[in-house]
């Protein structure tokens, strides 16, 4: 077993070659075996209109909850409410217990897919914030389309 | 009057920093050993100047001084003492100064520590850290003052997050940042070797507590971060490859790659240039991680505010830092003696092994931390990177790992016999084969993967026990077990405890994946649903009040058939500075398993959402993890991995050779020219201090560096 080393450089380049191929084999493995599962894009509801999102493609819709949009079905654990960028608007429905920080005019990140209706099935709901209370990423660039909340009361910069 | 007394704190120690950068270069270019000496006291200094800073900011927050803007956006006269303090350092401002704290702690243990160190060495090792101190100074003065006053001060604050108002998080960013600043000496040290041209054994004696100490609280502050995430967040998940998660994880396999390669470098002297560029980069990680989380770049939980100026600051400062080390690497790495040689079977090539799979690792969550950042600046397309990819990256990468680490301890330095490791490992393979036939055998549905992780997890655990046995004969005669066992180094107990504490994380994360139940539904009271055998059953919902927040209290008894087996009481908080609402879990961890219940909203007719689980064998990622942190520890109390205080004997050993190149002063010349030493004389005279194997350690254990 004991297959010498001889020299040093030979020794090196074992090593050497040996790093390379785990590298490279894990990338190829990962691409392969996963192919595009593993990613997932994150989109705005004016992308999502843009793009025409197949029904079942999964991706994460991230925008705001539209006021007065959020509603409870008799069940109790099915929400329907919108996400909008104040360009465009979609309709959102999750199954399951909503985070604490979830709100009309709070920003939100969903992972799910288009039915056949245009609705998008989540299935998990993310209300994401920052110290100052607004998300990078889910605050709209143009808010003139919507009413944007107030943000609480910040003293800050 | 007090900010302001900070405030000019921070300023003289931004000087006392530039000095103590500059000052020692100088004074070993001319050969002055009175002013290399200076480099402990700058480092006194300038511990002692950020300690009066973080006091002042400190004070500021205990009495709710509003006119101090940072503690009017993040604190509230309401908040209970312990969160006013973890205050200070929930938010970006207080972070760094947390981290200029414990930076200049650390120079501080160096100085006081390192007193073994060659004079010229640790003064070149100071003179890193405290260039280091100067960039994290300079953005703290620059962009980020945290004693800036506000006129007309508030009469009340803005208050802390809720979700930060947990011991458990009081406490996370202090150790996480031990953790990332710790490794700032392993990469001082690097640096300082790279700037004298010489590694030895010795070298990797001194950095290793170091890198172990910091490696300790990385474990622990990561440990915690999760643990608090899994009963704080109420999805009973505790892991979720947030980048910020990612950014702590990249420096932990980094460090613990260097861990593992500093060890080849001590007994062996080899894969020293590895080991060098290993201690950058692992800091560099801490840095990356650190500014990933500052500059707003990423989309997180964890992320803090945006600010355009902050984010150059932080690129330049990245760029000087990482770019440069990696430069003098570039360019001094070569000169460095080349390496010895070893068998392919030895103890070297399965720490060769750990390390390229580690670093394979590292580089694949760096990857797929940063791919979507890169992504979005070159087309605008935003994606994210899911767990799927990092958990079968660390699927296919961990498992070789994990079998090669019940080789590793049992070959021979240089050229070991890897079929007698084979046939001591032999009843652990044949068990670890048969449970994996087991699962899969009991799960018809074809769980290979939990097979897999269930096998490999019994198959670490056996081979560290196969290990023991081996080294302390347990099986043949055990009698003398305590008595051989007592004498065991340390280090060989830490490492053990270690690995094994890997292979219950493991056991944990297969298991609690495979057989996790969860219910989600509608509850009245006087309502039961069945978990995972448990009976729940809802026994009063009521409202309860703290000392800042209102919450809805349900009382959940849990039976198994039919005995008492506890009671959850889950929380839904709502917090009224900032107005919010946080989850509080109720979990009873039993043997088996948790039990963890979380209430949701009231739903009308006096149901409320509830979501209840059984999460089969959890608490072992906390317990290996803990196992993790508890061996690091033990094998830092070892004697031989202590810099400051050797045994008597030895010691005279290693401070006569250790002091040695100080005392022949170097002809003065310009840092650029100093030629690689010859390393024979120092590595020989090193080799025969380090003490062999299996020294008995004494009994008088002194206190450690």
């Amino acid at each position: 077993m004991a297959a010498g080393l001889g020299s040093r450089k030979k020794q090196r380049f074992v090593i050497v070659g040996i790093a390379l191929m785990a590298l490279m084999g894990t990338f190829l493995l990962v691409v392969f075996a996963l192919g595009g599962d593993s990613l997932s894009l994150f989109l705005n509801p004016s992308a999502v209109v843009e793009k025409n999102m197949k029904q079942g493609q999964r991706f994460r819709l991230g925008g705001l909850v539209k006021d007065g949009s959020f509603t409870k079905l008799e069940d109790g654990l099915t929400f329907n409410f919108t996400v909008t960028d104040c360009e465009a608007d979609i309709p959102v429905s999750y199954h399951g217990i909503l985070p604490d920080l979830f709100r009309e005019g709070q920003g939100v990140v969903t992972d799910g897919a288009l039915d056949g209706t245009g609705i998008f099935v989540a299935e998990s709901v993310l209300a994401k914030h920052d110290e100052n209370y607004a998300a990078p990423g889910t605050m709209p660039e143009n808010t003139d389309g919507c009413k944007h909340p107030e943000k609480s009361a910040s003293i800050g910069p | 009057m007090i900010p302001e007394i900070g405030h000019f704190a921070l300023i003289v120690a931004l000087i006392v920093s530039l000095m103590g950068a500059i000052v020692p270069h100088m004074a070993i270019a001319r050969g002055d050993t009175r002013l290399m000496a200076m480099a402990g006291q700058f480092a006194y200094a300038q511990f002692l100047l950020a300690t009066v800073a973080f006091a002042a900011l400190t004070y500021a927050y205990v009495i709710s001084d509003f006119s101090v803007l940072n503690v009017a956006a993040n604190s509230h006269t309401a908040k209970p003492l312990l969160y006013k303090l973890s205050g200070v350092w929930g938010n970006h401002e207080g972070s760094l100064m947390l981290w200029i704290l414990i930076l200049s702690l650390f120079s501080a243990c160096v100085a006081y520590g390192g007193k073994n160190l060659p004079l010229r060495f640790r003064s070149r090792v100071l003179a890193v850290q405290s260039a280091l101190l100067v960039g994290f100074l300079l953005f703290v003065l620059l962009t980020s003052n945290p004693f800036e006053r506000l006129d007309p001060a508030p009469f009340e604050g803005n208050g802390l997050n809720p979700l930060l108002q947990d011991p458990g998080l009081a406490f996370h960013p202090p150790m996480l940042y031990i953790g990332y600043v710790g490794l700032s000496v392993a990469f001082s040290f690097a640096v300082a070797a790279l700037i004298e041209g010489e590694v030895t054994p010795l070298w990797a004696r001194w950095v290793r507590p170091w890198t172990l100490a910091a490696w300790v609280f990385l474990t622990a502050g990561i440990a915690l971060g999760s643990w608090w995430a899994y009963y704080e967040l109420g999805w009973g998940g505790w892991w979720f490859w947030d980048p910020v998660e990612n950014a702590s994880f990249m420096p932990w396999l980094a460090a613990t790659a260097l861990l593992h390669s500093s060890i080849v470098v001590e007994k062996r002297d080899a894969l020293k240039s590895w080991t060098i560029l290993l201690a950058i980069v692992a800091f560099s990680f801490s840095l990356l991680g650190t500014f990933l989380v500052r500059s707003g770049v990423l989309t997180s939980v964890h992320a803090f505010a945006v600010d355009p100026e902050r984010g150059v600051f932080i690129l330049a400062f990245l760029a000087i830092i990482i770019g440069g080390s990696l430069a003098l690497f570039a360019w001094r790495a070569p000169k460095l003696t080349p390496s010895g040689i070893f068998s392919l079977s030895s103890r070297e090539s399965a720490l060769v092994l750990n390390n390229i799979l580690l670093a394979t690792f590292a580089a694949v969550v760096l990857v797929g931390t940063l791919y979507p950042l890169v992504l979005e600046a070159i087309n605008g397309v935003q994606i994210t990177v899911g767990p799927p990819f990092f958990e079968f990256a660390a699927t296919i990468l961990m498992s070789p790992l994990i079998v090669a680490l019940g080789f590793g301890p049992l070959l021979a330095w240089k050229r070991g016999n890897i079929s007698r490791a084979a046939q001591i490992l032999l009843p652990a393979v044949i068990i670890s084969l048969f449970v994996f036939w087991i699962t899969i055998w009991h799960d018809a549905a074809g769980m290979i993967m939990t097979g897999v992780g269930i096998g490999l997890g019994s198959w670490l655990m056996l081979s560290v026990m196969l290990e023991i046995n081996k080294k302390t004969n347990f099986w043949i005669h055990p009698r003398g077990f305590w008595r051989r066992a007592k004498k065991l180094p340390r280090a060989t107990w830490g490492m053990s405890l270690a690995h094994a504490g890997l292979g219950i994380i493991l056991l944990a994360i297969t298991v609690s994946e495979a057989w996790t139940e969860e219910t989600l539904r509608l509850m009245k009271v006087g309502d039961s649903e069945l978990v995972g055998g448990y009976n729940f059953t809802l026994e009063e919902v009521a409202p309860v009040a703290g000392p800042n927040y209102t919450a809805v209290r349900a009382h959940f008894l849990v039976e198994h058939n039919g005995n008492f087996i506890a009671r959850l009481a889950p929380e839904d908080r709502v917090y009224s500075d900032p107005p919010m609402n946080t989850t509080e879990a109720g979990i009873y961890p039993l043997i088996r398993g948790d039990l963890y219940a979380v209430i949701g909203e009231y739903a009308g007719s006096n149901a409320w959402s509830v979501r209840l689980y059984f999460k089969p064998l959890i608490s072992g990622l906390w317990l290996g993890a803990g196992l993790m942190a508890l061996g690091g520890l033990i094998s830092l109390s070892d004697r031989r991995q202590r810099i400051g205080a050797p045994a008597s004997k030895k010691r005279l050993a290693f401070v006569s050779i250790a002091a040695k190149p100080a005392k022949v002063p170097k002809p003065a010349a310009p840092a650029k020219a100093i030629k690689p030493k010859k390393p024979t004389k120092p590595t020989k005279m090193a080799k025969a201090a380090t003490p062999k194997k299996r020294t008995k350690p004494k009994k008088s254990v002194k206190t450690g560096a």
